[in-house]
């Protein structure tokens, strides 16, 4: 059957690279609401990276910062004045621990996601490609860890490599290797599966032919055709990773206060001001990770519906005189963008 | 493309002769699809009418609109899909009316048969179950609900004139309990169960094996000549239109390149697209490449592959026995020789090709392959011998790796096994490319920018690149058009004789194993059941099976096939 109307989910590769880049071909295709919630997924999470890389330039005060010049901070001021957003019961200024807190975060993410993409991958395509016993019980595993909390799961790995407590590298690598252990059953079973799939199909079928060793047959073959969804789990699992930072701060296992800021601990510091009405401690830092999660979700979720030909919106076609589309345009919307 | 041939008159004239009133009206039809790439013209323009009792064939390669059109009929096309012109039946034009009205068109005036008959059926419900589903969604001849039991009764009825056997009972099976060519049969009972004045069947016997695909053309031309039902027919297989065709619109590209009678086409086609097309069909006993051999070719070359008693099982699951797949074969394979296998689906013709690759393992008796014995394959050991084997797999789309250019994988079997310079391995890809007929240029592109014919040719230059001994095709041409794979088969006839390697050509299709092969061998259920020189196969088939199989086949030529077809029913003793 020939039917036109499925069309080939592909970029032309005569485009130039950087409009092939994951987000920014998912960008040109995209058209009407589907881009709208891409565009405002990408400001959220664009907002977010830049104050994480220039949270020295635009907080006004240091995360541990009690006192500057004119004395020590006063505690649990109402926003306003010297401090924009308030501070805290322990005299620490809101806004500047809001802005240290997304460094923190994307810390979290950068060592969390690297690190389970990696060995997550690795065990994926061995499992997936060499099958036998070592994939039974790489299955095993990975469905027991699926088993457990995963907030249980950081819990218990935040004392094994802290004690609970730890300084700002010790604190990130610990909370990251707890989210890390979570998600790494995550990409194994999505590698895996796709390894499975395209095992039998006949371009791998024609390598082992000519005679390619294993090891060629993944890296060369399976590998770069089994890697297309990972930006798309990527995305969902870093503001996963969010989550899981901020549940474990806000249990006290996070990162000292005068270490590193860190929304969830902060969170958990203003639970008691609630009931006393000072409602700036805690408003602030759990908008900051409302909005992050709620950024990279929608730009997950918008990768997704784009991946998916049957999902993917379209321009409707004009019967008898289509718009021709303008390239230059779009290009200078991307620059833009 | 534009083509201006005045279809209205042609049809005008026939239709007054006729005297009747046309059951299907396709005016000036339009119908465009939204894509990434922009909009895409399926259908330009097409005009075409079915009367009471006629089957009408449109015919075409992959992207000429047959399809969409046939779906239009029915008002299946998808949402990104825009149709304008005038698609009328019995008074009303699909294509304008209410999503309600839509719905009582359908069954009722039209019913559509689709390709593959396993997943047009749902596998959870008995056939008779999904039988008299279409019969209850319309109200009856007193205008009521149609009871459960009559719609029953119905289904029952609808089975038995599609001639499956024992209707009362096999009601209650479920798909998987009957075979394809059965299964077919469940779709047509299904599309008859109203009673509908037309059918459109979508390449209703693409799917089936040969055998089976002549009983289900048997039973349509039953439906027009008992049930005066008009069919339009879509398929791009020329002998079947020869088979059952009374009038066939040509198509190309969304036009309509020509609309003739059936036997007018095919005797003197007016267009230079419809020449071509007609004269790119194999047909079986034409130019066939053991003519004038008495003598098995290449009997005194050193023998390449010898399989001895050649057994492999598949494991069955728990509690059942093994499968045999291929069961006390015996052959040999010569230097310089073309061995043609044919056989339908499950004759265990692919798993002897992939087990002389190395890709399936041998269960029992022997196979040597350049003097390697094939049972117990150790990977290690086989290795080196990859080099004297190519393979050219079925679906060249998939056959490459869509992250590589055509110039890297063409060269992958070289870097593995030879280990040549940069410069070394782009010059020897050059000079591949050229002796497939591509442009040097093309080693640069991704499989997805080549067509189909384009994709086998270079899936033929890299099964080449290391000069192999031996070459396994698989079906390399059932992927493609008739026209693009009778390129294919030309210029693979002339790259067997300049290399001079030898060859399993493996395939389906009786017609383009004879035009390239000399010595033939039939497969049946996984037993070689005859083999010999192609056109004493051809022409005296000593076994049954194989005398069933070519008897079966339909070749493009009206009269002939008429012919044919009695000597088929004799042979069936009909």
């Amino acid at each position: 059957m020939s039917i036109p109307a499925v069309p080939v989910p592909m970029e032309s590769p005569r485009a130039p690279w950087y409009r092939r880049l994951p987000v920014i071909s998912h960008f040109n295709k995209s058209v009407g609401l589907q881009r709208g919630m891409l565009v405002a997924g990408l400001v959220l999470t664009g907002l977010f990276v830049l104050t994480a890389l220039f949270a020295p330039l635009l907080a006004p005060y240091g995360f541990a910062q009690l006192s500057d010049a004119d004395g020590n901070f006063p505690t649990q001021q109402a926003p306003g004045g010297k401090h924009l957003l308030g501070t805290t019961v322990g005299g620490y200024d809101v806004l500047s621990r809001v802005i240290w807190g997304a460094q923190t975060a994307i810390l979290v993410i950068v060592v969390a996601v690297a690190m389970s993409i990696v060995v997550g991958v690795v065990l994926g395509l061995l499992s997936g490609y060499l099958g036998g016993w070592l994939d039974r019980i790489l299955v095993v595993i990975a469905d027991a860890v699926y088993a457990f909390p995963s907030l249980l799961v950081a819990i218990v790995m935040a004392i094994v490599i802290s004690g609970g407590q730890s300084s700002l590298i010790g604190g990130i690598f610990a909370a990251g290797t707890a989210i890390t252990l979570v998600f790494i059953p995550q990409y194994f079973r999505v590698i895996r599966a796709e390894t499975v799939r395209l095992k039998a199909e006949p371009f791998v079928e024609s390598a082992k032919v000519v005679g390619a060793s294993n090891i060629r047959i993944m890296s060369r073959h399976i590998y770069r055709n089994a890697t297309r969804t990972l930006p798309l789990i990527f995305t969902l699992n870093a503001s996963e990773a969010i989550l899981t930072l901020a549940g474990l701060g806000f249990l006290g296992f996070g990162i000292e206060p005068s270490s590193a800021a860190e929304w969830g601990f902060d969170l958990n510091k203003a639970l008691a001001d609630t009931t006393s009405g000072i409602w700036w401690t805690g408003l602030f830092p759990g908008l900051a990770i409302v909005l992050t999660v709620v950024g990279l979700t929608l730009v997950g979720e918008s990768i997704n519906d784009l991946n998916d030909p049957r999902l993917r919106g379209r321009k409707s076609t004009g019967s008898s005189s289509p718009a021709p589309v303008d390239s230059a345009a779009i290009a200078t919307e991307v620059r833009a963008s | 493309m534009t083509v201006n041939i005045d279809t209205t008159s042609g049809a005008g004239s026939g239709h007054e002769s006729d005297g009747g009133h046309p059951v299907l009206d396709i005016d000036h039809l339009q119908v465009t699809f939204a894509t990434d790439g922009g909009p895409v013209h399926a259908v330009r323009d097409v005009s075409l009418e079915v009367r009471k009792g006629e089957v009408l064939a449109i015919v075409g390669e992959s992207g000429s609109g047959k399809t969409v059109t046939a779906k239009t009929i029915l008002g299946l096309l998808p949402e990104t899909a825009s149709s304008s012109g005038a698609v009328v039946i019995n008074g009303a034009d699909v294509i304008s009316v209410s999503a309600a009205t839509l719905r009582q068109i359908r069954g009722r005036d039209v019913a559509m048969v689709f390709q593959e008959p396993s997943t047009a059926l749902n596998p959870v419900f008995t056939v008779g179950w999904q039988i008299a589903e279409g019969i209850r969604a319309h109200a009856g001849t007193d205008g009521n609900r149609v009871s459960a039991k009559e719609a029953k009764s119905r289904a029952i009825d609808a089975l038995r004139k599609v001639g499956i056997p024992d209707p009362e009972h096999r009601v209650n099976y479920y798909p998987h309990q009957f075979s394809g060519g059965q299964k077919q049969r469940v779709v047509i009972a299904a599309a008859l169960a109203l009673n509908p004045g037309l059918i459109v069947a979508d390449e209703p016997t693409t799917a089936l094996d040969v055998t089976v695909q002549a009983e289900i053309l048997e039973l349509l031309r039953d439906l027009r000549d008992k049930y005066g039902t008009s069919i339009v027919l879509i398929t791009h297989n020329m002998g079947v239109v020869a088979d059952l065709a009374d009038r066939v619109v040509v198509m190309y590209q969304g036009d309509v390149v020509e609309e003739a009678p059936a036997r007018t086409l095919f005797a003197e086609p007016k267009q230079d697209y419809t020449r071509k097309l007609l004269a790119a069909v194999p047909h079986l006993g034409h130019n066939s490449a053991s003519e004038g051999l008495t003598s098995r070719a290449h009997k005194d070359e050193e023998i390449l592959v010898e399989a001895k008693d050649l057994t492999i099982e598949y494991p069955g699951r728990l509690g059942t026995p093994a499968f045999k797949a291929v069961d006390q074969v015996s052959f040999t394979l010569s230097r310089g020789e073309v061995f043609g296998l044919v056989g339908e689906s499950g004759s265990g013709k692919t798993t002897i090709g992939r087990a002389i690759a190395g890709l399936n393992r041998t269960t029992g008796g022997s196979l040597r392959v350049l003097g390697y014995e094939m049972l117990n394959l150790k990977e290690r050991t086989f290795k080196p011998l990859r080099k004297d084997i190519g393979f050219v797999f079925q679906d060249p789309a998939a056959s490459f790796n869509p992250q590589l250019t055509i110039g890297d994988c063409i060269a992958e079997p070289m870097v593995i096994h030879t280990k040549p310079s940069p410069a070394q391995a782009r010059k020897r890809v050059g000079e591949l490319l050229e002796a497939v007929q591509l442009p040097a240029s093309y080693a640069g592109r991704y499989p997805h920018e080549l067509s189909g014919g384009q994709r086998q040719r270079a899936s033929l230059a890299r099964a080449l690149s290391l000069n192999p001994r031996l070459l396994i095709a698989d079906e390399p041409t059932s992927a493609l058009d008739v026209s693009v794979q009778a390129k294919v088969l030309e210029l693979f006839r002339d790259i067997q004789e300049e290399f001079g390697f030898a060859c399993l050509f493996i395939s389906h299709d009786l017609a383009v194993v004879d035009t390239l092969s000399s010595w033939v061998g039939v497969l049946y259920k996984g037993r070689l059941v005859e083999q010999g020189i192609g056109n004493q196969v051809m022409g005296s088939p000593e076994h049954d099976y194989t005398r069933r199989l070519i008897a079966s086949l339909p070749v493009p030529d009206p009269q002939e096939q008429a012919r044919r077809r009695e000597e088929h029913r004799a042979l069936l003793g009909i």
